[in-house]
């Protein structure tokens, strides 16, 4: 606690009386004392593990991309209009009135067996060939990856992630205390000699490595996808130094060419947890998703699941279990795709029309081009420029659990129009315009990257869901 | 007016400002005050529909909630004047005197109130003159440490304490995204102190003065909304002396700017009990972890009996408030 350096003294003071005027003494009730206020008595109870979930600048910046005046490219919402929400609602209100007495009671804590048994076909076209009695359906696949954190890591255990990796999955390690270490990628996804060379590299540190957690397909937020020779290298590195290998997959069946490749988990069903989603081929809002586990550990993730949440909604499950049956959901994934490749060609076309001097990531599906600014500009000190001229990205340090990623940024273009991604892009250009401008003025890159002494960059955190 | 028993007040909060959080944070925390103090509220954002809504008879008061520009800058308040509608807060001519911060320490240094030295610079300026040698114009005159923020705005976006010359250009690079203009301030060490002034019936009342001090030593974005980050003392711990000093400096500021119901001085008081004017706000925040309100509490008063009242005022005094097009 900072020592005042004014004058302490007097606390009883009831202040002067100006001229015309009163000057409000303090209340006996009201005043605070010489003690001071922190304004939350419950400031020393609170845990360890919530030291910096503090408000943020950045934070506060996204409330506006909310607005319709501002073209957000930020939010990693999927595009739920293209969805045949009447054919939904038919079969929401059917539910309730014929099984209304099963779908709005507790259920089973590893989840509903129907749609257990659906979700193998969900996972066929990435060959995850599994029983039902392997999954464990949870609350979205960010509860799966919870779970998953709370039974295999302890505080400074260390997971290896993706450089860059999804934010909302840094949050959950971050929660348990994980130490995150970041592999590099490149444009063929996670590089096995760079993570087996990280592997070696914290083994000789004496380091305990629990996870290796990847997107391999159409990564958030990179858009890369792990290549197909890549894969059982993967595999064999993380088998080899005994870390089990936790694959997220929400994006696997929105590629934009041919077919999903083969999961990590068809690879090595004992070495792999499998998470998948209805969030991006369904919708989000029912927040169902699944893992795919050995047996042991599913085991685990069970009486995990049902000591936090005791079962997943029974409702939601069921929702997604009669829209599996009785509509043709391949058809519906395929009407994403065709709208998502659409979205995927306006922001390259945008780019290389209206900043060709950045770089980019080329998606072959998902929702996400990762973009490297020119000039070394950093995203985050940027977007405020953004916001004033009404155009909304995610700063590339959101992505990395150390101080990685400032001179990149992450556009999402699940949501926007092809139209209002191109005016994105070109009011985009205009901010780079103005703040290479600006870079330029004061010396360009001298001392970029370092933060002002006194005004020290502060831990980026996470967004919120709407835009993770 | 109508049925007193219960003002019909509409809140305006959120905004297309950098602050558009703060200022939807505030409008929630006023209109709960003041239901409980049994108004008739509604919160609503800014857009097209606005005018339409102000100008039906179902509201008797608005309240301007929004921080940044076009809420603080006057704007919003001008074409309120213009439809005619009482507002609580102060005139747009006002606003526009407090919002530019160059402008504000004009004016205090008229009224007499001690301001730390400056300059208020556009990029152009640095770009036309070369930036090094600006820069180090402003060291020699000002010397260190400086403080480099925004021209306008609050929540001290965009704002830095810089200690050494080698990290002003950073500064400014970052205080350039949020404006166009830079003010670098000599920075005054000492304690950094808010007084509040509401202006109830009887006159103007100068609440407890609070005293911050963040545990970083620097009340950024997150020091001023996270609690805990920042512990206050109120009343500030002052002598008698200095006590009778800042709450004499917030009133002459109130008066010298012309402000109306409500405002929030912001200073420093040096090691020598010297309070150095900063900057006034016509639409102090008014979230959970704002100053006013801890005032008010402070004083031993209700929020929303207080905010009542405020309310009340304004529907007093501006129902046909002149239209001043300056």
């Amino acid at each position: 606690m900072q020592e005042p350096q004014g004058t302490p003294n007097a606390v009883d003071h009831a202040g002067g009386t100006a001229a015309a005027t009163h000057t409000a003494a303090p209340h006996a009730a009201g005043a605070r004392g010489a003690a001071g206020s922190r304004l939350d008595p419950w400031l020393d109870s609170y845990a360890a593990r919530t030291r910096g979930m503090t408000a943020s600048e950045i934070r506060a910046l996204f409330a506006v991309a909310s607005r319709p005046e501002v073209v957000s490219l930020a939010g990693g919402m999927p595009y739920l209009s293209a969805l045949p929400l009447d054919v939904v609602g038919d079969a929401l209100a059917r539910l309730v009135s014929e099984r209304g007495e099963v779908a709005l009671q507790y259920g089973s804590g590893q989840g509903d067996p129907e749609l257990r048994e659906r979700i193998l076909d969900v996972m066929a076209p990435q060959r995850v060939d599994a029983h039902p009695d392997d999954i464990v359906v949870t609350t979205g696949s960010q509860q799966a990856l919870d779970l998953v954190t709370r039974i295999f890591v302890d505080p400074g255990d260390v997971v290896v992630a993706e450089a860059p990796s999804y934010v909302g999955a840094l949050g959950v390690f971050r929660a348990y205390q994980a130490d995150v270490v970041h592999v590099p990628m490149d444009d063929h996804g996670l590089v096995p000699e760079e993570l087996e060379a990280t592997l070696v590299r914290l083994r000789l540190a004496g380091r305990r490595v629990k996870l290796l957690y990847t997107v391999p397909n159409h990564h958030n937020p990179a858009g890369v996808t792990l290549a197909a020779e890549r894969r059982p290298r993967i595999v064999e590195i993380a088998r080899r130094f005994g870390v089990l290998v936790l694959e997220d997959d929400p994006y696997g069946l929105l590629g934009f060419d041919g077919d999903p490749l083969p999961s990590l988990y068809s690879l090595d069903p004992e070495g792999v947890i499998y998470l998948g989603s209805f969030s991006k081929t369904f919708a989000p809002g029912f927040r169902v998703g699944w893992a795919v586990a050995p047996h042991a550990v599913r085991e685990r993730l069970v009486l995990a699941s049902e000591a936090a949440i005791l079962c997943p909604s029974a409702f939601s499950q069921l929702a997604v279990c009669s829209y599996l049956q009785g509509h043709d959901w391949k058809h519906q994934v395929g009407v994403f795709r065709d709208l998502y490749r659409e979205r995927r060609d306006a922001t390259l076309g945008a780019l290389a029309d209206l900043l060709p001097t950045a770089r980019w990531t080329v998606p072959l599906g998902g929702f996400y081009v990762w973009v490297r600014l020119p000039g070394g500009l950093d995203a985050k000190a940027m977007l405020p420029r953004a916001v004033t001229q009404r155009v909304a990205y995610v700063p590339g340090t959101a992505f990395y659990a150390d101080d990685q990623g400032q001179d990149h940024l992450r556009l999402s273009y699940c949501y926007p129009t092809p139209e209002r991604i191109r005016e994105g892009v070109r009011r985009l250009a205009a901010v780079v315009e103005s703040e290479l401008e600006v870079q330029e003025t004061f010396g360009g890159e001298t001392g970029w990257g370092t933060p002002a002494p006194g005004n020290p960059h502060r831990r980026v955190q996470s967004p919120g869901p709407d835009l993770t | 007016m109508n049925e007193w028993l219960s003002p019909r007040v509409l809140v305006l909060a959120g905004g297309l400002s950098h602050e558009r959080d703060v200022s939807l944070r505030s409008g929630r925390r006023v209109a709960d005050a003041l239901k409980d103090a049994g108004c008739n509220v509604d919160v609503r954002d800014v857009d097209e529909q606005l005018l339409d809504v102000v100008r039906s008879d179902r509201i008797d008061v608005v309240w301007p909630l929004l921080h940044g520009a076009s809420g603080e800058d006057g704007a919003v308040r001008d074409v309120l004047e213009l439809v005619g509608v009482p507002y609580v807060g102060s005139s747009a001519r006002s606003c526009r005197l407090s919002w530019s911060k160059p402008v504000a320490k004009g004016v205090a240094r008229d009224a007499g109130l001690a301001t730390p030295a400056f300059v208020a610079l556009p990029h152009g300026t640095f770009r036309e003159l070369g930036a090094s040698r600006v820069l180090s114009a402003i060291v020699d005159r000002l010397g260190l440490p400086l403080v480099v923020k925004p021209a306008s705005g609050g929540s001290a976006l965009g704002a830095s304490a810089v200690r050494t010359a080698d990290a002003l250009p950073r500064a400014m690079v970052d205080c350039f995204a949020y404006g166009d203009v830079a003010l670098v301030e000599r920075h005054v060490t000492g304690v950094e102190v808010a007084v509040s002034v509401v202006e109830l019936p009887d006159g103007p009342l100068v609440l407890p003065p609070v005293e911050i001090a963040p545990d970083g030593g620097l009340y950024d974005y997150d020091a001023r909304y996270t609690a805990g980050a920042t512990t206050f003392y109120c009343p500030a711990r002052l002598t008698p002396e200095t006590m009778d000093a800042v709450t004499t400096m917030a009133l002459t500021a109130h008066r010298a700017f012309g402000l109306r119901h409500v405002s929030r001085t912001d200073l420093i008081v040096d090691p020598s009990g010297q309070p150095w004017f900063l900057e006034v706000n016509v639409a102090p925040g008014m979230t959970e972890t704002s100053l006013l309100p801890q005032s008010v509490e402070a004083a031993g008063l209700t929020p929303g009996t207080v905010y009542r009242r405020l309310v009340e005022a304004a529907a007093g005094t501006n129902r046909s408030h002149s239209v001043t097009l300056s």
